[in-house]
C-alpha cells in the first residue's frame, strides 16, 4: 500500500477530528476577523469564534450558497488582498452568471498535496505516463490534475480535450499508462481507436484512468474496467473548492476527503437538518485551509451519503459515495431518487434520439408513473412498427438498467418538445403530495 | 429488376389530433399527389406510408419541414378482381421463406394492386414473376 503522506492519511480518526476542529476554529476566528464577507454573516447570525467548541459546531454557522458567490461577483467573498493572488478560475455554471475562484500560492500547494495524495491512492506516481484530457484553461480540471501528476513524480502529457485521433497516437507512441478524462470522453475515445482498428485493450499500455466531471454508474465503470482492461477510478470536486481534489483509493468503495483540507456534513437538501452517516441527502463542505476563497458549509448541491466503516486501505478520512446527481432537480419516483442529469446521461448515448427531452411525472393509481418523451432522429426511423417498438423497449431497459426503475418512453417527432435553457423545465410533475 | 423495386414515403407522426393534417397540408404544398396510403399506429405513435408521384420531391419537402420522413423500396403487385389471388402471393412468398414486413392495397382505373414491404426484394420480384403476376413499375413516379 503506498501513501503519499503517510502521516496524515493513516492519522487515527479520533487525533483527526481532533485536528479538524482546531483548523475548524482557527478558520472561524481568522473569517471573523479578517473577512468583511464572513464577519458581516457571523454576525447577522450571532456567532462568534467562541461558539465552536468541537468539530459538531460547525452546524452553527450559517450555509453558504452558489447565490452568494454569483451575488458578490467577482471578487467579494475573497479574503486576501489581491497580491497574495496567484490564480485564477472560472466556473461556468449552468445558469446565470459565472463565478470567480481565487487561489493564493499555498492553497495552489494545498490543492497540489490534495490530489498528490489521491493519485498515489489510485497507483499512480513516479515511473507513470498520464495524459490529461480534461479542459485546460478557465476551467480546473487540467490544471488542477496536472500539478498533482507532477507533483507525485508522473510523466505529464497536456493533451487537453478534443482532437481525439492525435491523443489515440500519442497513447500508443508514449505508452501511457495512466490518462484522467471524463468517463464519456474515454468511452469515446475507446470507440474511435476501435474505428481506426486499435484495441485500447490490446494495442496500448494503458492501465488507470480517473474520471469524473460529470454523473457516472458503477456499471459504466465494469463496462469501462472490463472493454479496456483497466483500473477506473472516481474523481471528486468543483471549482467553487479548487477543482477536482478527491479520488477514490485502491479500495473503489467511495472517495476519500482529506479530513485536513474540508469538513463534509451531508444535510437534507429540503429542511438543511444535518444527517446521519449512511443517509442519503446533499453534501455540504467547509474548506478548512483555503486562503482565498474560504467556503463555510457550502452547499454543493451534489447528492451522497457519509460511509461510516473504516476503509480497509486504512485511512481514517472519511469517505462519501459516488455523486447520484443535483440537488436541485432531484425527483423521488416511487421512492427512488431519480435525476434529470441521469436521464441525460442514457440518452447521450442513445444514438436514436436526440438529446432533448421531458420528464411527465403522475400518479398511476397508488404508484407513481414516469414517462420520458424522446425525439425520434431521421436516421433511427423505420417504417416497421416493430423496429419502432423495439428502440422504444431498448430505451427502456437502458433507463431501468440505470435507474433502477421502470419508465414509459413515448416518441415524438423532432421539434416538438420545447427548447429550455435550465434542467428544471423538462420535469412536468403531475402529481399532488 | 430495379424497374419494379417501388419508393415508398414513410414519415412518423405522433398520434394526436390535427398531425395528420399538418402532414397532408404539406404534401399539398409540395405539389405532391397521392396514390396510396396507409396508416398504421401503436400506441402514442403512427406511421404513414405512401405512393407518391414525386417521390424524390415528397421526401425532400417533408424532411425541409421538419418531417421524421424515410424512403422505402416496396412492391406494387398487380390483382385481379378474383378469389384466391391473396393467397396465391402469400404462397409464393411464403415458400420462398420470404417474410411480408407489412401490405395495403391500391386501385386506380379499375387496375388494383398490393403494395408490400417483404425482407428479400429481389428474390419476391423472382417470385412473383414466376407465378405469372404482374409487377408495378418505378417509370410510372418521378
Ligand atoms: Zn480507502
Amino acid at each position: 500500500m503506498e501513501y503519499w503522506n503517510p502521516r496524515i492519511e493513516k492519522i487515527p480518526a479520533d487525533e483527526l477530528r481532533k485536528m479538524q476542529y482546531k483548523l475548524l476554529k482557527m478558520l472561524v476566528y481568522r473569517l471573523y476577523n479578517f473577512s468583511p464577507y464572513y464577519r458581516r454573516k457571523f454576525k447577522k447570525h450571532n456567532i462568534t469564534p467562541d461558539d465552536i467548541k468541537n468539530c459538531e459546531d460547525v452546524s452553527k454557522l450559517p450555509f453558504t450558497y452558489k447565490k452568494d458567490l454569483r451575488d458578490n461577483y467577482p471578487d467579494k467573498m475573497f479574503a486576501v488582498p489581491q497580491q497574495e493572488i496567484v490564480r485564477y478560475h472560472v466556473s461556468s455554471g449552468t445558469t446565470g452568471k459565472p463565478t470567480i475562484v481565487a487561489y493564493t500560492q499555498q492553497d495552489i500547494n494545498l490543492w497540489t498535496e490534495s490530489l498528490a495524495r489521491s493519485l498515489t491512492a489510485c497507483g499512480i506516481g513516479r515511473g507513470n505516463i498520464i495524459q490529461i484530457s480534461y479542459g485546460y484553461g478557465l476551467f480546473t480540471g487540467g490544471l488542477g490534475l496536472h500539478y498533482g501528476a507532477e507533483r507525485v513524480g508522473a510523466s505529464v502529457i497536456p493533451t487537453g480535450t478534443g482532437n481525439t485521433e492525435r491523443q489515440i497516437e500519442l497513447m500508443q507512441d508514449m505508452k501511457v499508462n495512466s490518462i484522467a478524462c471524463t468517463p464519456s470522453y474515454l468511452i469515446h475515445m475507446a470507440e474511435k481507436a476501435e474505428n481506426l482498428g486499435i484495441s485500447i485493450k490490446n494495442d496500448t499500455n494503458l492501465k488507470i484512468a480517473i474520471l469524473g466531471a460529470e454523473p457516472w454508474s458503477e456499471k459504466t465503470r465494469q463496462r469501462i474496467e472490463d472493454e479496456l482492461g483497466i483500473d477506473a477510478y472516481d474523481i471528486y470536486g468543483m471549482s467553487e473548492f479548487n477543482g477536482p481534489m478527491f479520488t477514490e483509493c485502491s479500495e473503489k468503495s467511495g472517495i476519500h476527503i482529506w479530513g485536513d483540507h474540508m469538513l463534509v456534513e451531508v444535510v437534507d437538501p429540503k429542511t438543511g437538518e444535518v444527517l446521519e452517516e449512511g443517509e442519503e441527502g446533499e453534501l455540504v463542505v467547509t474548506t478548512l485551509q483555503k486562503e482565498a476563497l474560504p467556503l463555510i458549509r457550502y452547499r454543493t448541491g451534489d447528492i451522497t451519503e457519509l460511509y461510516q466503516d473504516l476503509c480497509e486501505c486504512g485511512r481514517a478520512h472519511q469517505r462519501i459515495a459516488r455523486i447520484k446527481g443535483r440537488a436541485d432537480d432531484m425527483l423521488i419516483i416511487r421512492g427512488i431518487n431519480v435525476f434529470p442529469s441521469q436521464i441525460e446521461y442514457v440518452l447521450m448515448q442513445t444514438r436514436e434520439v436526440g438529446k432533448h427531452f421531458q420528464l411527465v411525472v403522475e400518479r398511476d393509481g397508488a404508484l407513481d408513473k414516469m414517462t420520458v418523451r424522446v425525439e425520434v432522429s431521421t436516421e433511427a426511423f423505420s417504417d416497421k412498427i416493430n423496429d419502432m417498438i423495439a428502440l422504444k423497449n431498448r430505451i427502456k431497459d437502458r433507463l431501468k438498467h440505470f435507474l433502477n426503475i421502470n419508465t414509459e418512453v413515448e416518441l415524438l417527432e423532432p421539434g416538438s418538445l420545447p427548447r429550455f435553457e435550465g434542467k428544471a423545465k423538462r420535469i412536468i410533475d403531475k402529481r399532488e403530495f | 429488376m430495379k424497374e419494379h423495386a417501388i419508393k415508398q414515403i414513410s414519415i412518423f407522426l405522433e398520434n394526436k389530433p390535427g398531425r395528420l393534417a399538418r402532414l397532408a397540408k404539406a404534401i399539398i404544398d409540395s405539389g405532391v399527389n397521392i396514390l396510396a396510403l396507409n396508416i398504421a399506429e401503436a400506441g402514442d405513435f403512427g406511421i404513414v406510408r405512401m405512393l407518391v408521384d414525386k417521390p424524390r420531391i415528397a421526401y425532400e419537402e417533408l424532411q425541409k419541414k421538419g418531417f421524421t420522413v424515410s424512403s422505402t423500396d416496396v412492391l406494387g403487385i398487380k390483382i385481379k378482381n378474383e378469389p384466391g389471388e391473396l393467397y396465391k402471393i402469400s404462397k409464393a412468398l411464403g415458400d420462398a421463406n420470404i417474410n411480408i414486413d407489412y401490405a395495403y392495397a391500391y386501385s386506380s382505373n379499375s387496375e388494383a394492386y398490393l403494395i408490400l414491404r417483404v425482407s428479400n426484394l429481389n428474390e419476391s420480384i423472382l417470385n412473383i414473376q414466376k407465378i405469372g403476376l404482374e409487377l408495378m413499375d418505378s417509370s410510372v413516379f418521378e
